[in-house]
């Protein structure tokens, strides 16, 4: 993936995002999600069924990184008051992903209709999960354990935060040395 | 666990991916997008769910197939993430520490009610 966007698919290419424009209005929302606001008509040429690319990405992303957690999850089975290894790895792992493709998309290549439902909405998105976290954090709590619930809490939103800043620098250096 | 079970874990991961992403954009079209809410809703939502599975008596086929993969892959811990980092970036600073606190705390909320709920059926 690190590479210079021009040996990208030529095929996908519509125009080179431009910060000036819808780019830094999705930016600002930060939404993963594909349904970034639509460019008004004439702005860019609209892509051939772009909902049929969005779902089928959506959907081939998802079951992947689902199958990856779920594989994990049952591969490393835990206490209720031991450190949820899988479910900590597949978060701080999604994130730094989600933070790479995500800026790397909207800063980077140009636009395309299915590379960020497919990897960001899709894979990151079925890879992470905050309901299985969330959980975890209520059995901690019913076995009383205080310290370990707190401190996985903390420390999952900490390395989470962490890991998207570091991916998106990453990114954005490897853009000003190109420059 | 048998390919069976695994073939449809990967089908109900990207229905439940699909469905976030249809929330999400539903949310996001009503709330709008100055604030994250559409992956609060979608988190706090599967929280609750996932509590009231938890509390009923499933077996591992049936726990890993609509708790691990249906409301795993609906909710989502990197959007969280990335949605808090790009609020700090533009300064929001009170808006990504409540995006952190509130759907910290109503998520650990929802998760412990539906467990409740779940071990009442």
């Amino acid at each position: 993936m690190a590479s210079s966007s021009d040996d990208e698919l030529p095929e996908e290419f519509r125009r080179v995002p431009d910060p000036s424009t819808d780019v830094t209005r999705i930016d600002a929302s930060g939404a993963p999600d594909a349904r970034s606001p639509r460019p008004a008509p004439g702005r860019r040429a609209a892509l051939p069924r772009p909902d049929r690319r969005e779902i089928a990405a959506v959907f081939a992303g998802g079951a992947l990184g689902t199958l990856a957690r779920a594989a994990l999850a049952e591969g490393f089975p835990h206490a209720a008051t031991a450190w949820p290894w899988p479910t900590f790895a597949v978060n701080i792992v999604a994130a730094f992903l989600l933070g790479y493709f995500v800026t790397r998309l909207q800063e980077r290549l140009p636009l395309s209709a299915y590379r960020r439902p497919l990897l960001g909405t899709g894979l990151c998105g079925g890879l992470s999960t905050f309901s299985t976290m969330q959980l975890e954090i209520v059995r901690m709590l019913e076995a009383h354990a205080w310290g370990l619930a707190a401190g996985y809490a903390a420390a999952s939103i900490a390395a989470g935060y962490a890991a998207i800043q570091v991916s998106t620098a990453i990114v954005r250096r490897v853009r000003v040395r190109i420059r | 666990m048998n390919v069976i079970v695994w073939a449809a874990v990967v089908l109900i991961g990207g229905a439940g991916s699909l469905l976030r992403f249809y929330a999400d954009g539903l949310v996001s079209s009503v709330a709008g997008r100055d604030f994250p809410l559409g992956t609060m809703v979608i988190n706090v939502s599967g929280a609750v769910v996932l509590g009231l599975l938890s509390g009923l008596a499933l077996t591992s086929s049936q726990s890993l197939l609509l708790g691990t993969a249906a409301v795993g892959s609906y909710t989502t811990f990197s959007t969280w993430m990335l949605e808090t980092q790009r609020l700090t970036e533009e300064r929001q600073y009170r808006k990504a520490a409540l995006n952190i606190v509130v759907s910290l705390a109503l998520g650990i909320a929802a998760a412990a009610l539906g467990r409740l709920i779940g071990q009442q059926l």
